[in-house]
């Protein structure tokens, strides 16, 4: 194809491409696409995944230690959804051409992130409570204007996690609701939990919408659908009626409802706290990524057992039918 | 371990003789595609796709990510690179001519009232 050509149908299926985003049509794997839209996609969801695989750690550390049988059961159920919720998002990924494999090496490389709320250290069984409903609940909200993201596979991915997820939220505010009606010790560890999670789950919102880099182009190509801070807003409102029923409070003296906004105002993220925790340098970034390396150098010979396993089992096959 | 960005795009396999499992790494376990009837009597629908070494650890898997919550009681499973796709390039050819045949619908035929539900 002559050059001329190429930008010619590329411009030209730029603007088709456009259209359909303007008018709700969902693009599909095989559907052309600028690259940027691929690559920004392949970001955006390898990460999420990425996030969801690395969530699992700082609550697998309490399964062995849940206080029931019963909390032990649905704490396992909820990070086997964790795994599955990796998975869709993975393959979602691969239908925009990046293998598994290639993700995986980015993770554990360093090269792709994923949500820095995970850095963060689960010291007691609240903290199970509060990642449920801070940490699962500042997720949904962003997952559930995913639902509507251009890329088909990515939004049927997300509907189906959204299904899932609320369970999750469910059962950790159920957790804080039994620490608060416990003993003077259990709503004491109930409030500390919420102190330690509140700030960092506001974080979990990404920078101010004046500081993002990518907002405008993933909001005209409606990969998002609603801004950072537009979010973060949302998930203030929410959780300041929610923590009245828990008989807590949130962490935050500037917290106010402002009549002119119809909205509470809140006081300011430490944003170099922030930063710190994304370059890396959070209280567990090492430990986290050293325990993923260590799963997956430790798994290598069952993925290659089974691989050999299965090329052998169908050779069996071959010389039988001969 | 070494690894290779895969061009090749989902449901794409088709026209390409090798796919997507021989392009990852030896021990890379391919890809297949999932469909899952949630109950006697509706179709298989497709659900998405995950890697596994052979079609039993496919099914296997599949039991494990996509009916954890009693959503099906049938699963097939298919290597991705057996799926031959359409080309949405081609959609104009495939499906215009389907466009002007309104006659093929029920609603073309204007019938008295007395007629009655038919």
């Amino acid at each position: 194809m002559e050059v001329q050509d190429f930008v010619q149908k590329n411009s030209l299926g730029e603007k088709l491409f456009q259209q359909k985003i303007d008018t709700e049509t969902k693009i599909e794997p095989k559907d052309w696409m600028p690259d940027a839209y691929r690559k920004t996609n392949i970001r955006q969801i390898s990460q999420h995944a990425h996030s969801e695989v690395v969530g699992m750690l700082p609550e697998g550390n309490w399964i062995t230690r849940a206080p029931s049988l019963k909390r032990k059961a649905i704490l396992l159920a909820k990070v086997q959804d964790e795994a599955g919720h990796g998975l869709y998002l993975y393959s979602a990924a691969e239908t925009l051409g990046i293998s598994r494999d290639e993700m995986i090496e980015q993770l554990l490389t360093g090269k792709a992130k994923y949500s820095s709320i995970f850095n963060y250290p689960t010291l007691t069984w609240a903290d199970m409570g509060a990642i449920g409903w801070l940490v699962d609940g500042a997720a949904i909200l962003n997952q559930v204007m995913l639902c509507r993201t251009s890329y088909g596979p990515y939004a049927r991915a997300m509907v189906r996690i959204c299904k899932e997820e609320s369970f999750h939220q469910r059962q950790g505010f159920e957790i804080l609701l039994v620490l608060s009606k416990g003993t003077p010790e259990q709503k004491a560890m109930c409030q500390d939990a919420i102190n330690r999670w509140w700030w960092p789950s506001l974080m979990m919102f990404g920078p101010r919408d004046s500081e993002s880099t990518n907002s405008d182009q993933s909001m005209q190509w409606k990969i998002k659908r609603k801004t950072n801070d537009e979010l973060r807003q949302q998930f203030v409102d929410m959780c300041v009626e929610q923590v009245k029923v828990l008989g807590m409070t949130l962490p935050d003296k500037d917290l106010q409802w402002n009549e002119q906004r119809g909205h509470y105002d809140f006081g300011e993220i430490n944003w170099n706290e922030f930063r710190n925790v994304v370059k890396g340098n959070g209280p567990c970034n090492k430990q986290r990524l050293n325990a993923r390396k260590k799963a997956h150098e430790d798994g290598a010979w069952v993925r290659a057992a089974a691989m050999a396993h299965a090329k052998k089992k169908a050779e069996n096959v071959k010389q039988n039918a001969a | 371990m070494k690894t290779y960005i895969n061009k090749f795009f989902y449901g794409d396999y088709g026209e390409i003789e090798t796919g997507v499992s021989s392009t990852s790494t030896e021990s890379s376990w391919p890809l297949w595609e999932i469909f899952i009837r949630s109950k006697q009597g509706l179709d298989h629908k497709h659900v998405g796709s995950l890697h596994a070494a052979d079609a039993q650890m496919a099914i296997e898997n599949a039991r494990d990510v996509y009916t954890r919550r009693m959503e099906g009681v049938s699963i097939w499973v298919v290597e991705s690179k057996y799926i031959t796709a359409s080309n949405p390039d081609e959609a104009g050819e495939l499906y215009e001519p389907a466009k002007d045949k309104i006659y093929r619908h029920p609603t073309f035929y204007n019938l008295p009232d007395e007629v009655g539900h038919m």
